[in-house]
């Protein structure tokens, strides 16, 4: 059963219906004191940085989440937004993020004549960086659905899992220990997405 | 790798599936909720879902409906159609929509675009820009709720949508809606030219190559009704989508 955190910003039931598609049994929480149980957490999010941590912070959700995630590392996957706000914090606001990765967010740096557009928006191919349980390295080309003007950067090159180019490389997903996390949507990413979160099912 | 989305753009009305030429003589083409399993099927990038008769008749969106098409699709959905209010953008997002599109509503004052492109973040605020051309051939706004023109330069529009926080702009030309003949290449260009977000280009898709050609103007992505829908001269009802390596080949 994988809980999925409602903190108010989310495309909650593109979740809930890729999960349920692929044979898993999710449930979405409104309060942090259902955290007590989880076996396993995704963390989404569409929006400002600032305006998620500020729900996050509001709704009494950070003192649980962080026991659940750092103390009794349940496995948990973040999302777009909610990968960001796992980072320190984002050029995008001026509130500290939760800081289970050692990565900071900045916003894609093109030049001005740059063919490349902000946000990037549609479909990349990635790359895998390392052996995880999430994605495996294949011949076959590999690619999810992005809508983002801000991408994480890890300070420790081991934590980076996948990356894509837009303009130039930028890290596409992020490991350390139980965390995952995509900057990519798996739940709008047909099989490939698919395949991902079967994986993490699996974990 | 594909670089460029090619987005089948499926309008609404009174929950069946129509297909307009030049915003008019909406010909029925089937259920809404079959044509998006098999468009889901066939992989396509993106889908965009319009309802247009929800502003011209002041009818709220169809959240029932709508909940259906987001639970069949693994690909990103986009909704527009009578979206007047945060209230309703929220219940869309709540629903399983990415990106809401907004046109009627922001024609004169584009502050929702500020305050939802504040909320949900500018990448799921689309605005929608229709452009007809007048008998000097001089492309002018259109407002598709009421056919008029609103009197002011559609570039200007463009750029204050942008402005007030649009994370793309879907732009559709009008005489061209429908006709499968070749996308307005000059309007694309005038707006590719002079925009910083992603441009969605629509009307008048009737091969790869004038998607190609709506690319080549600088559209980030390309989206088309009658090409996906209809099949020969008589405009037999067929949904089909080119295959990815095909339009890798083609765009890539």
């Amino acid at each position: 059963m994988i809980y999925i955190v409602n903190y108010g910003l989310g495309n909650l039931n593109s979740i809930r219906n890729i999960v349920k598609k692929i044979g898993g049994e999710s449930k979405i929480i409104d309060e942090p004191g259902e955290l007590s149980d989880a076996k396993k957490l995704i963390l989404p999010g569409i929006g400002a940085f600032d305006h998620g941590m500020r729900f996050l912070n509001e709704r009494g959700w950070i003192d649980e989440l962080n026991k659940t995630v750092l103390e009794k590392k349940i496995p948990v996957l973040g999302i777009c937004l909610g990968m960001q706000l796992m980072c320190r914090g984002s050029e995008e606001g001026v509130l500290p993020g939760l800081g289970w990765f050692d990565a900071d967010v900045k916003r894609f740096q093109l030049p001005a004549n740059s063919p490349f557009k902000i946000p990037h928006m549609g479909w990349n191919a990635v790359q895998v960086k390392k052996d995880n349980p999430l994605i495996e390295k294949k011949e076959e080309e590999q690619r999810f659905y992005f809508v983002h003007s801000y991408h994480a950067v890890c300070n420790n090159p081991q934590d980076e899992l996948l990356t894509a180019v837009h303009g130039y490389e930028f890290t596409a997903a992020i490991h350390h220990e139980n965390r995952y996390a995509t900057q990519f949507h798996p739940e709008k990413s047909h099989r490939f997405g698919m395949d991902l979160l079967k994986h993490f099912i699996a974990i | 790798m594909l670089k460029h989305r090619v987005i089948p753009c499926l309008l609404l009305r009174n929950g069946g599936l129509v297909k307009t030429t030049r915003f008019a003589d909406p010909k029925y083409v089937g259920d809404p909720i079959n044509a998006i399993r098999i468009f889901n099927d066939k992989e396509v990038d993106e889908l965009m879902v319009l309802d247009i008769t929800a502003s011209k008749e002041k009818k709220e969106p169809n959240y029932t409906l709508i909940e259906q098409f987001a639970s069949e699709c693994f690909m990103p959905l986009s909704y527009g159609g009578g979206i007047k209010t945060m209230e309703q953008a929220q219940r869309l997002f709540n629903s399983g929509i990415e990106k809401i599109c907004l046109q009627t509503a922001v024609l004169n004052d584009l502050s929702l675009v500020n305050n939802l492109s504040a909320k949900w973040g500018s990448s799921s605020i689309l605005v929608s820009i229709d452009v007809k051309r007048n008998w000097l051939g001089q492309p002018k706004l259109y407002a598709a709720a009421t056919g008029k023109s609103p009197g002011i330069k559609w570039t200007d529009f463009m750029l204050e949508a942008v402005k007030a926080g649009a994370g793309e702009i879907i732009l559709n030309a009008v005489d061209r809606d429908g006709t499968m003949k070749g996308m307005d290449v000059e309007l694309i260009k005038e707006a590719a030219k002079i925009l910083s977000v992603p441009l969605v280009a629509v009307g008048g898709a009737g091969s790869l190559a004038d998607i190609k050609a709506a690319v080549d103007a600088g559209a980030s992505a390309v989206s088309a009704g009658a090409f996906f829908v209809f099949q020969g001269p008589h405009r037999a009802v067929l949904i089909t989508y080119p295959k990815y390596n095909e339009l890798v080949q083609l765009l890539g």
